[in-house]
């Protein structure tokens, strides 16, 4: 990708240093736009109008009214469920950005034994949805699990009824084990900014004469404002979608009242009308993002990538930090990896893995697969015609783009259901009149309408992910390489594109992982007969027993370190400080 | 996607109405499948009929609403009085006019005008720790302030649990209904969750004394050789049959019903008639150890041992119309929160 191209990259660096003199200096507006390209812009609309259909089927649906009256709907569903879901989010939020900056800080800036490893393992709790950690929390630590029978033992009880730990049921239970599975969303953008962007500012404060906490307080905390903001509001829109852990864990957030209200009262329309209040909670953690990183923009990413030089923790300093930093590996990933793997292995000894499981992971990733390209395809449009046309416009259509990841699947699935079952009967009886004969439906029996509702639902991931990559391309950049006469596309794929790669490549991990995942929008859109392994799981979970359901979730959670590790490799890659 | 599966997608799409002209038919579920997969092989082997299903969940209702006219749905099976009257709502069902069916299944457990039948019935029960000193015990009971800290339910909005409290609703009217969940909230020993095995299991885990749930279970429990610990559940608990003061026992069902669009009408009914049969009937009694609808068939011993049911006299169709009733009232008394 970069071949060829040899003279541009000297330009530019030539022209970065000059941006970086203007970075320098008080700027009031914005950069004109560079022109050309327009049809980017549509293209931005284009999709924007994709992921905005579903939203406007619900409006529609919840227009219709409905059967439960608004104010009891208000009083006794949303309000206690707004409430339960601020403390959640407070809860979850506030333990993402601690964990999540703390254990970057740590990695980043200091070396000791471990600290290869625990760089990329401090990622493996994204392989664990929250389903899967809440109900294997709910086993480890109930009375009758192993922890509390150690304890027993310990402490010379021999029943329950006798000595028992408050019940993990609960809203700090959820917080804790929300907490403990989303950091990483915070941990990955905040290291990346530690590991290509500090460098040069933190050596600067150093040899000014910074003590450590400085350092950390007044320049490390500050730079990464902008990527903690970005892996919270991930964290916390992902905090916002959970079903299944809350469900388990018996809080009562709006994802769920929408369940009770849609599937318990037959009540689609009032379901639409929360989903839509749940929107406005979005769109304020969305200007919550936008604030914190506000008047951010990165200059000097041209030079080599550097990584930060760590002050070597030695003896007890060194084995302390690694025992602290891999602690949130232990409870987020270790212990429901073991739990997993120890179910599993007895029931693998038994029957073996059958070969529908193995179909079940077949379907899993090709579904996955798909999404993603997709979703990459679609977030590159939107994130180039904002970067080509900076302003109003091309910003309301990104954030139009990514509305649908704060809608929970369910609602997603709601909304595109609709209209595309409306197109599959049209196709289906324009085939009818024409060919004669039905194609049935079309959309939702190819896997189409699902592959749709992950595009609505993750497109925000790869905007937001390519946008921040493309602040931190510096705009000088664009202008050597117009002015070396590239157009928008050959400017795309000559400069843009090979820097863009580690945001591309963690974007696309993150749609991957959670593509994986991804459960009620699966359920309600999956073509006839075919099964992935989280609705296997669920299926399962439904009766309230885990036979297979270990090896399943143990398959959701394996398939999901293949992605951090291939992310934990190119990390390492540009840590070590080649070229991309 | 891999090439060969997506050219089999492909070809399946381009020749659906071919598929169609075979013997198959396409079920619709939102019972778990493993429950219902003995039943279908049993059909299969009988009448040669492939059946190919789909488990919803949830949305079941809605998704074959929006399919409308090409919807491949030919039955639509549900648990829970009201997901079934759901789909009569919806207009999503035809009548089921089989003479078969409708010998098999007495009046009181089909819909009015026979747009569902009933395939199983379940008893919502008490399960009691087994070293309780406690042989009967009513609904009512429930909300004693005796049991402060001792109770375990699922969650209030969960279908078995508006089932009940809509048949107390019907018993007692709205104001006793309210003051009667608060109660039972007051006494919980932890926020409803889960299912109702989690009841057995949280009375084996000394959390509770008493749990609401549904009455197969304990058989599912007491024979699981999938996963032992649960037998332990099972075993740490007995039944006790409640019942309304002046009424009996609350029972909920399993049904089907004839989607309106089926393109496999005969082989739906068939199904249907197959389901409601004596042999049919006998694997829910003994396999699933829900209580059969056709008096045909007996109940499996470990059912038996609960004592006789005497089930409620209240007519499903009452439970029906006072859910959403029963729904909103969970909700004003902040029952799950």
């Amino acid at each position: 990708m970069w071949n060829g191209s040899a003279s541009i990259t000297e330009a530019v660096q030539i022209m970065a240093a000059t941006d970086l003199m203007q970075s320098l200096l008080p700027r009031r507006t914005s950069r004109p736009a560079l022109g050309g390209g327009r049809h980017w812009v549509w293209g931005s609309g284009f999709v924007a109008a994709l992921v905005l259909a579903p939203v406007l089927a619900l409006i529609w649906q919840a227009l219709q009214g409905s059967d439960g009256l608004w104010a009891h709907l208000w009083a006794y569903v949303l309000r206690p469920a707004l409430g339960q879901t601020t403390v959640l989010l407070l809860g979850v939020g506030l333990i993402v950005i601690v964990l999540g900056t703390a254990l970057a800080w740590l990695v980043a800036a200091h070396d000791f034994p471990g600290r290869k490893v625990l760089d990329w393992a401090l990622l493996l709790p994204l392989a664990v949805p929250s389903y899967i950690i809440a109900f294997v929390y709910l086993e480890l630590l109930h009375p009758l699990g192993p922890v509390q029978e150690l304890l027993r033992a310990i402490l010379g009880y021999d029943n329950p009824r006798d000595f028992r730990l408050p019940d993990i049921r609960s809203m700090s239970g959820a917080i804790l084990l929300l907490g403990l599975v989303l950091y990483p969303y915070v941990y990955l953008p905040v290291r990346a900014m530690f590991a290509m962007q500090a460098a040069g500012l933190l050596e600067a404060g150093r040899m000014l004469g910074c003590t450590r906490t400085h350092l950390f307080a007044r320049l490390a905390l500050p730079l990464a404002r902008p990527a903690i903001a970005v892996g919270a509001s991930l964290a916390l829109m992902e905090a916002l979608n959970d079903i299944g852990a809350s469900e388990f864990l018996g809080v009562r957030t709006l994802t769920v009242s929408i369940y009770t209200t849609w599937v318990t009262r037959s009540d689609l329309p009032g379901a639409a009308q929360i989903a839509l209040v749940m929107l406005v909670v979005v769109a304020a953690l969305v200007a919550l993002e936008r604030f914190a990183r506000r008047k951010q923009r990165f200059a000097g990413g041209a030079q080599r990538i550097r990584p930060l030089l760590p002050e070597r923790l030695t003896g007890l300093r060194g084995w302390a930090a690694l025992a602290l930093g891999a602690l949130p590996v232990v409870l987020g990933f270790g212990a429901p990896l073991f739990w997993l793997l120890s179910e599993a292995v007895g029931r693998i000894g038994e029957a073996g893995i059958s070969p529908q499981l193995w179909a079940e992971m077949r379907a899993t990733l090709g579904l996955a697969a798909a999404a993603t390209a997709a979703v990459l395809a679609g977030g590159m449009v939107v994130a180039f015609a904002a970067r080509l046309w900076p302003g109003g416009t091309t910003a309301t259509l990104g954030r139009l783009a990514s509305l649908g990841y704060a809608m929970p699947g369910t609602v997603v699935a709601l909304g595109v259901l609709v209209p595309v079952a409306g197109l599959d009967r049209m196709i289906d009886q324009g085939a009818q009149m024409l060919l004669g004969f039905g194609t049935g439906l079309v959309l939702i029996g190819s896997g189409a309408a699902l592959v749709y509702a992950y595009v609505v639902r993750f497109l925000a991931m790869s905007v937001g992910g390519i946008d921040s990559g493309f602040a931190q391309i510096p705009r000088a950049l664009d202008h050597a390489a117009r002015s070396l006469g590239d157009g928008p596309g050959a400017s795309l794929r000559h400069v843009h594109l090979p820097l863009l790669r580690p945001a591309l490549v963690a974007a696309a991990l993150l749609v991957f992982v959670d593509t994986m995942k991804e459960l009620p929008a699966t359920l309600l859109l999956r073509p006839l007969g075919v099964e992935t392994l989280a609705t296997h799981l669920y299926s399962e979970a439904a009766r309230g027993t885990y036979e297979d359901g270990a090896i399943a979730a143990l398959a959701i959670v394996a398939a999901g370190i293949l992605p951090v590790i291939a992310l934990a490799r190119i990390g390492r890659r540009n840590g070590a400080g080649r070229r991309p | 996607m891999t090439l060969s599966s997506r050219a089999t997608l492909l070809a399946t799409v381009l020749c659906l109405p071919a598929a169609l002209s075979a013997a198959e038919l396409n079920l619709y579920t939102s019972r778990e499948p493993k429950l219902v997969e003995p039943l279908l092989e049993a059909f299969t082997a009988e009448t040669g009929i492939a059946v190919n299903t789909v488990f919803l969940k949830d949305g079941l209702a809605e998704r074959v609403a929006a399919e409308g006219g090409s919807s491949p749905a030919d039955v639509l099976m549900a648990v829970d009085v009201g997901n079934m009257a759901d789909f009569v709502e919806k207009g999503l069902t035809q009548a089921i006019t089989s003479e078969a069916v409708l010998a098999a299944v007495p009046s009181t457990l089909r819909d009015p005008q026979n747009q569902w039948v009933a395939l199983s019935m379940r008893a919502r029960v008490v399960y009691a720790a087994k070293e309780l000193d406690l042989d009967a015990i009513t609904y009512e009971d429930l909300a004693d302030p005796k049991w402060a800290g001792k109770i375990c339910i699922r969650s209030g909005q969960h279908p078995y649990n508006t089932g009940l409290f809509a048949a107390y609703l019907a018993h007692h009217g709205a104001e006793a209904t309210e003051a009667w969940l608060s109660g039972i909230k007051a006494n919980l020993a932890r926020t409803p969750g889960g299912g109702d095995r989690d009841g057995a299991k949280d009375i084996l885990g000394g959390i509770c004394d008493i749990a609401v749930a549904n009455s197969y279970y304990v058989g599912l429990m007491r024979t699981n050789e999938k996963d032992p610990e649960q037998k332990a559940w099972g075993a740490a608990i007995k039944v006790l049959l409640p019942t309304f003061e002046n009424g009996g026992t609350h029972v909920n069902i399993s049904g089907a019903a004839l989607a309106k669009h089926a393109p496999n009408k005969a082989e739906a009914v068939k199904l249907l008639e197959f389901l409601t049969s004596d042999a049919a009937q006998k694997i829910y009694a003994e396999a699933n150890f829900e209580y059969p609808v056709n008096a045909g068939a007996e109940v499996s011993p470990v059912v038996a041992s609960f004592g006789p049911l005497a089930i409620d006299p209240l007519p499903l169709t009452e439970v029906v119309a006072n859910r959403k009733a029963a729904s909103a009232l969970v909700e004003r008394v902040g029952f799950d929160n």
